[in-house]
């Protein structure tokens, strides 16, 4: 047969599901079809959406706790004025070390991680599209964030702030490869994360269940979707950033070098024109997870659904056309800086729908104070409070005495700590009987949550007034007589607080893991797709792939639950559906577990990271790395399959 | 666990493979236009921001990059057009026959192009460590060289993929279409880089 | 809750000691005066606006309530229909006090440019790794005055400072009087300082520089316009010739071995001008670019190992005989 033929052929009669294959029988094929190989290779070589997230959630913890560490070492040079416990140049590493770890390789990966894992389940599929590609990105992220950590280890980590201002981080001025390695760690985990927000949008556009249109879609997965198309047109702007930077201490090129007619501004336009976004692409699916937790805790649906997707689709656009607030004091005409602060104090309207459309949903339901809602109410009570001084110091005239003081640094931590952390923790309290199977100890998460909701407001609030009395950021040390001494103490005090309080909860999940309460089927009774499945899920996620007919699936389900039949059993299939109503459009062979994803990262890497050292590496490295990818899509049976697959 | 199935929705006719929005990799691939074009526009906007700081550009006492050699590659990548918009009406006419005898055409063409690029980067008069306008012009270049390059290696693997038993399959034919895509996305982006490369050095003088 | 009006308290303390000399709060010049104007009206509609989201959010959580519409009572979908209206207030109140907030701001951005149009003075300050290169420009170009990690000020007067970087991108912040503006290598950027009150102020480097960004700082005296008058002619004179043996030990050393290769001391074959110019070291408040207050004792830390002091500083610890090291600090110690 040829192609045409072929495509016009009937169905193969292979074992497919439905009534005459279900229950019992049916789960034992697809476990067979949708498992790994085992061993170890099978363990490098899986492509199941769980396991990437899970490897990003632990890997970004693992982060977030390192970063943390140089926090508090930073906090205790800082308790008193005139401090000798860590050196100038050592405390740039510090802060330099502290900043990229969180922003790239906690804040940004470990929401990835969560959104991974989660979307396949809440829109009712087996798995995310390019699954591959998704492995890809994990790896990469990893080597991206050892290169890092490696490199402060030996003492050649950056030490130029996490936004790399040239001339600084130049080649005259950012002597030795302290600078390159991080450029070129901004480059793994770019690539990182574009694979995994390609891969999600794609997943999210075609894969959803019939009948789940955009306007039934989880508030979550609405929140990944925006996300995921902000870091595609964002992400190019911080990579194209680092590559000139690389290429200016590599190669000789001048585009930072005003010497030479380059210009340092261009590196801060670049990179806040990312740098911006990323701060939303933190926090908006921080805000998924509020949408999902308060209206599971407060048993209703979220009050005008249509207002929050409207919201946070304004927020994502809105969000590009900030940038240049972080750059008031750098001289720009000041007619053109008027309209960013308009735009910067208009972007906090949307995030205000949403505050109220969560408020009014506890308002119109029962709330139950569990955990995940105990951190829902810490993140209103802390975040509004970042978003306000934001609003402040979006007015020029204010900016120019507070910025780069640490005034800015308690607003942002208000913000990424209040706006995105503690949803961050009530979202791995609310899921984790979903990952694991049991639930987390929930006295221990009470204590948790309290500790790290007042040792925050204890670090952090007087920082406020650090700034205020003239501290400015980035500083080893401070004189003493300024009033500076007792908002450092205090602030010292509490991070000592939370770091505890972080601590605890990870006790706790490592602890419930083993001994925990064993969960059942749907633990908090929530209404959307991914409680319809075990706790933790089978690898192949739906027996049937469900068909939706309401926003709250579980919730209006009924006896039955309506399913979709008729997938292949006996090899890797999902079911496509049309963009805008879900129709069942296409049945997609999904891709087998393959070793090839790992080697290409092993390979880009090897290539990224020597190109440190030599521009030649480009050259030499791309081509173990495209031989890597050809094997990657190089079909591996001699001849096609009835129907097909992808291995 | 979950609740019982009511059977409500029979898949198993539905195709295996579609063309176009119906196609999951058409999105990815349309991800990575949007990636790449996003890159592209972004090198534009930082050349306008290096060129704003200077009173000629090309700043003398350098030339701007000489025109014939970057004219006789806009010309061949956009004649190579043709013989692309053949291989897309052959896929989405499952004409497998006339791909293979199409595609190595395009893998030539690409090899020409290459030869025409090594005499652009001779022919720019000016190297990327002279100065800004050096670095950005040699920039703009380089990243269209990626691209065609990558697209390049895509293609050869196309072609050798649909020499074997493989390319009957249907899915190979969605594989041709979105490759034919690709490759227009390719010269598209041409076209500002030459205009910038090539013109704007020539207009602010 | 006890904890938080404990917070809040220890917030007013902190707050209250705004008299510092680099203080936000200080408005002792005309610009840093429309801050707090401006700062004022947005803690307090801010503070209404938080208020009010968390007593909303309180009250949603503890209200009692006889049914709620909840998924037990199959009524999970439906909204009671005081919460369409309670959405439109909601959003006028929050549009009205952001319009108002941004309309201030343009107000106050406005006057300060205003003040910035009609200048007396201009100046020029350089920033360099980790020190400020001080220059004023009178008209007459015999009477430009250049000094180092300090300014002195007139109050009342409007100065007009030019912003320079010979390296890498700094901050020029003296927040009792003005916001800050960047030093970027390349650009000229300004500041206007208008001063409303005398007095010893400081101001430091706000953007990080290198390793030793933290201890960029200067002293700002505003005085009244006598007494600049009075500074500034004293100023401008060349240095005074050494008197006694030890301070001559101190001169020859200076301006024959490793000093004079970077500083300059007008009057003297010392003319190096890539370190702070030290004809006036003397009259300073602090050396080292506000790292150490000026007293004998720091004079002979600072100059015997300046590493130690500032680690990381381009001024080299030299080594130096112990009666080489008290004929140069003899010597600085004349040069007021």
């Amino acid at each position: 047969m040829n192609a045409a033929e072929k495509a016009k052929a009937p169905p193969i009669k292979v074992p497919r599901d439905g009534p005459r294959l279900t229950g019992d029988a049916l789960k034992a094929k697809l476990a067979k079809t949708w498992g790994n190989p085992p061993g170890f290779v099978g363990w490098l070589s899986s492509v199941d959406h769980k396991d990437i997230g899970r490897r990003y959630i632990v890997t970004a913890l693992t982060f977030l706790a390192l970063g943390g560490v140089l926090a508090l070492v930073m906090r205790l040079q800082l308790s008193k004025p005139d401090n000798d416990l860590v050196g100038a140049a050592r405390f740039s590493e510090l802060f330099t070390m502290h900043g990229t770890t969180m922003m790239f390789l906690f804040a940004v990966p470990v929401m990835q991680g969560l959104q991974i894992y989660l979307t396949p389940l809440m829109i009712g599929t087996r798995n995310t599209a390019f699954p591959r590609l998704n492995a890809f990105s994990y790896w990469t992220y990893l080597a991206g964030g050892c290169l890092l950590w490696v490199a402060f280890v030996l003492n050649i980590g950056p030490d130029i702030g996490w936004f790399a201002y040239p001339p600084l981080s130049g080649p005259q001025y950012g002597v030795g490869k302290r600078t390159d390695i991080w450029a070129q760690m901004v480059t793994f985990t770019e690539v990182a994360a574009l694979a995994a927000a390609v891969s999600l949008t794609a997943t999210i556009l075609k894969q959803r269940a019939p009948g789940m249109t955009l306007a039934r879609m989880p508030l979550f997965v609405w929140a990944t979707l925006v996300t995921s198309l902000m870091i595609i047109f964002s992400m190019p702007s911080v990579a194209l950033a680092s590559g000139l930077l690389l290429s200016d201490r590599l190669v000789g090129t001048h585009f930072y070098n005003p010497a030479e007619r380059g210009d340092a501004l261009l590196w801060q336009h670049l990179f806040w024109f990312f740098g911006h976004p990323e701060v939303y692409i933190i926090f908006l699916p921080a805000t998924g997870f509020v949408s999902e937790i308060v209206a599971t805790f407060s048993r209703r649906t979220i009050v005008h659904y249509p207002i929050v997707v409207l919201a946070l689709v304004g927020t994502g656009i809105l969000a590009f056309g900030l940038w240049v607030h972080h750059m008031f004091a750098t001289g720009l005409p000041r007619i053109g800086y008027s309209f960013y602060t308009a735009a910067s104090i208009a972007v906090s309207v949307p995030t205000g729908l949403q505050i109220f459309c969560w408020i009014a949903t506890l308002w119109e339901g029962r709330p139950r104070l569990d955990v995940p809602l105990l951190y829902v109410i810490g993140f209103i009570i802390t975040f509004v409070i970042g978003g306000l001084t934001g609003v402040m110091i979006a007015a020029v005239p204010l900016d120019l005495q507070l910025h780069d003081t640490y005034f800015i640094v308690a607003h942002f931590h208000y913000v990424l700590i209040g706006g995105a952390v503690f949803p961050l923790l009530g979202a791995i309290t609310y899921w984790y009987p979903k990952f694991t199977g049991t639930m987390m100890s929930d006295r221990f998460g009470k204590i948790s949550f309290w500790m790290i909701f007042l040792g925050f407001q204890l670090a952090f609030f007087p920082m406020h007034i650090a700034g205020i009395n003239g501290m400015p950021r980035r500083v080893y040390t401070y004189p003493a007589g300024m009033g500076l001494e007792l908002p450092n103490l205090l602030s010292s005090i509490g991070s000592m607080i939370v770091a505890a309080a972080v601590l605890l909860f990870v006790v706790n999940m490592v602890k419930s893991y083993s001994f925990g309460r064993k969960a059942e089927a749907n633990p908090w009774g929530g209404s959307s797709l991914e409680w319809d499945t075990a706790c933790p899920p089978e690898r192949y996620n739906f027996a049937h792939i469900p068909v939706v007919e309401s926003r709250t699936p579980l919730w209006d389900a009924g006896e039955k639950m309506p399913v979709a039949h008729g997938l292949r059993v006996e090899d890797r299939e999902v079911l496509l559906t049309t963009v805008m109503s879900a129709e069942p459009d296409v049945r997609e062979p999904s891709a087998e577990p393959s070793i090839w994803p790992f080697v290409s990262a092993v390979a880009v890497s090897i290539m990224f990271i020597c190109s440190i050292f030599s521009p030649w590496a480009v050259l030499i490295g791309a081509v173990p790395a495209t031989v890597a990818l050809i094997a990657w899509f190089w079909p591996k049976s001699p001849e096609p399959d009835a129907e097909p697959t992808i291995s | 666990m979950s609740l019982p199935p009511s059977f409500s929705r029979d898949v198993s006719a539905l195709p295996t493979h579609a063309l176009s929005y119906r196609s999951l990799t058409w999105w990815g691939i349309i991800g990575f236009m949007v990636i790449e074009g996003s890159a592209f526009v972004l090198t534009f906007a930082a050349y306008f921001f290096l060129m704003s700081q200077e009173q000629e550009w090309a700043p003398r006492p350098w030339d701007p990059p000489g025109l014939v050699a970057g004219t006789i590659f806009t010309v061949v990548l956009l004649l190579s057009e043709i013989p692309n918009t053949m291989i897309k009406k052959a896929a989405e006419g499952y004409d497998v026959a006339a791909v293979r005898r199409l595609l190595p055409g395009m893998v030539g063409i690409g090899l020409l192009l290459f030869v025409i690029r090594g005499f652009e980067f001779n022919s720019l008069n000016v190297l990327w460590n002279d100065n800004a306008y050096g670095s950005i012009i040699w920039a703009l270049l380089f990243l269209h060289t990626t691209h065609v390059v990558t697209d390049w290696i895509d293609t050869v693997v196309l072609w050798r993929l649909m020499k074997t038993a493989h390319g009957e399959e249907p899915r190979r034919i969605v594989d041709t279409d979105e490759n034919s895509l690709y490759w227009r996305f390719v010269w598209l982006t041409w076209l500002p880089v030459y205009v910038l490369i090539y013109w704007v050095p020539r207009f602010f003088r | 809750m006890n904890r938080r009006i404990a917070a809040v308290a220890i917030a007013g303390a902190l707050l209250a000691s705004c008299n510092g000399v680099q203080n936000v709060m200080g408005g002792d010049g005309a610009e840093s005066a429309n801050f707090i104007r401006l700062f004022t009206l947005f803690m307090v509609l801010c503070t209404i606006m938080y208020l009010i989201v968390v007593a909303a959010l309180l009250a949603a959580l503890w209200r009692r309530r006889r049914s709620g519409l909840t998924v037990d009572d199959r009524r999970h979908h439906q909204i009671s229909p005081i919460v369409r209206p309670a959405l439109i207030a909601w959003t006028a109140l929050v549009v009205t006090g952001l319009t108002v907030l941004t309309v201030a701001s343009f107000f106050i951005d406005r006057s300060n440019a205003a003040t910035a149009s009609k200048p007396a003075i201009h100046m020029t300050v350089t920033a360099n790794q980790w020190w400020w290169d001080v220059e004023y420009n009178l008209p007459d170009v015999s009477k430009t005055l250049r000094t180092a990690n300090e300014i002195h000020l007139p109050v009342n007067v409007p100065v007009h400072v030019t912003l320079k970087s010979n390296d890498v991108i700094h901050s020029f912040w003296i927040p009792n009087l003005a916001g800050k503006q960047d030093l970027i290598p390349g650009r000229l950027t300004d500041v206007l300082l208008l001063a409303r009150k005398t007095g010893l102020y400081r101001g430091q480097c706000a953007e990080f520089c290198g390793v030793q960004h933290a201890q960029m700082a200067l002293d700002v005296t505003v005085e009244s316009k006598r007494d600049f008058e009075r500074w500034y002619s004293a100023q401008l004179a060349t240095a005074k010739p050494p008197a006694t043996p030890l301070q001559r030990a101190g001169y020859r050393y200076f301006t024959t071995r490793e000093c004079a290769a970077c500083h300059n001391i007008s009057g003297t074959p010392a003319s190096g001008q890539v370190a702070p110019d030290l004809t006036h070291l003397a009259s300073r408040r602090s050396i080292a670019a506000g790292a150490l207050p000026m007293n004998k004792g720091n004079l002979y830390g600072w100059v015997a190992d300046p590493q130690s002091q500032k680690p990381g500083n381009h001024m080299p610890t030299v080594g130096l005989e112990p009666n080489e090291l008290h004929g140069l600090i003899a010597y600085l110690e004349t040069l007021k």
